[in-house]
């Protein structure tokens, strides 16, 4: 069994890699990736606690998240492909047009 | 410590350095790949937690479905190789605003959960049955409404993504 700060560790150190990610990256695509690192530290949470407290709650979140991960990932790379389509580019600073 | 602790440890490190590789590479389909590393140490981890189901949900749709989908999206895209044209002008901006997320959640998990209190407890192992018995007794309102979401999901980018032939 595996201590509950280790794993809460590695959630927020993955979590923060995903905040590094969406804020320096340009490419929409890689900023999808990162905010899929940020979705995965938070089920990471989920299973480790479930783990900790003995309940299949979190586990069952876990399910739910990875499926709604699935349809953002779906949603963003149809706006991503439409962005090239209009623009093409899928730098996100350039795609500035609803700014002011 | 115990050996699962030391597997926990080895998968963790594995995981970060690649999570760290994926946010700044420069190449965009190496970033994809080092994703995938990332994916399956998580895949990994969750099986040392006795979550089994989660863990090959995870790596069939993560692994198997959300990086194949990225990648055709890098592959549409034909994205620019190399870090000035990936990243932005003020990465340390970034840096910062990382380091300091980091920084401000290992003071709050130390806070709240000590190491020093923290007992290994015994194994706990959620199996597929216990799963599926706490998804269709418990959650069964949630998991229609998730069901829902990605029929709409399917359906707008569909709709989305088609060309209009049509002025």
């Amino acid at each position: 069994m595996i201590r509950l700060p280790m794993i809460l560790f590695f959630s927020a150190f993955l979590f923060s890699a995903g905040v590094y990610g969406v804020l320096v990256r340009r490419n929409a695509v890689m900023i999808l990736m990162a905010i899929e690192l940020m979705l995965n530290a938070v089920n990471v949470n989920l299973v480790g606690f479930s783990a900790s407290l003995r309940a299949m709650s979190g586990q069952v979140f876990a399910l739910f998240i990875i499926a709604v991960a699935a349809a953002e990932v779906g949603i963003g790379l149809a706006i991503v492909i439409l962005l090239f389509r209009n623009r093409e580019s899928i730098n996100i600073d350039e795609a500035s047009q609803l700014k002011w | 410590m115990t050996g699962q602790e030391y597997a926990f440890i080895v998968l963790a490190a594995v995981g970060s350095l690649s999570a760290i590789a994926t946010v700044t590479a420069r190449n965009v389909v190496h970033a994809a790949l080092y994703l995938v590393v990332t994916l399956s140490s998580v895949g990994a981890v969750y099986l040392l937690l006795g979550a089994e189901f989660v863990a090959w949900v995870q790596i069939l749709i993560y692994v198997g479905a959300i990086v194949i989908l990225f990648l055709f999206g890098l592959m549409l895209t034909k994205a620019p190789i190399g870090r000035d044209s990936l990243d932005n002008q003020h990465p340390w901006v970034g840096g910062v605003v990382g380091f300091g997320v980091f920084a401000g959640l290992a003071w709050l998990i130390q806070d709240a959960f000590p190491f020093a209190d923290s007992v290994a407890s015994p194994g706990f192992r959620g199996s597929t049955q216990a799963v599926g018995q706490a998804i269709f007794h418990s959650y069964v309102l949630p998991f229609e409404a998730v069901s829902f979401l990605l029929l709409a999901a399917l359906i707008g980018a569909v709709v989305l993504a088609r060309k209009d032939d049509e002025p």
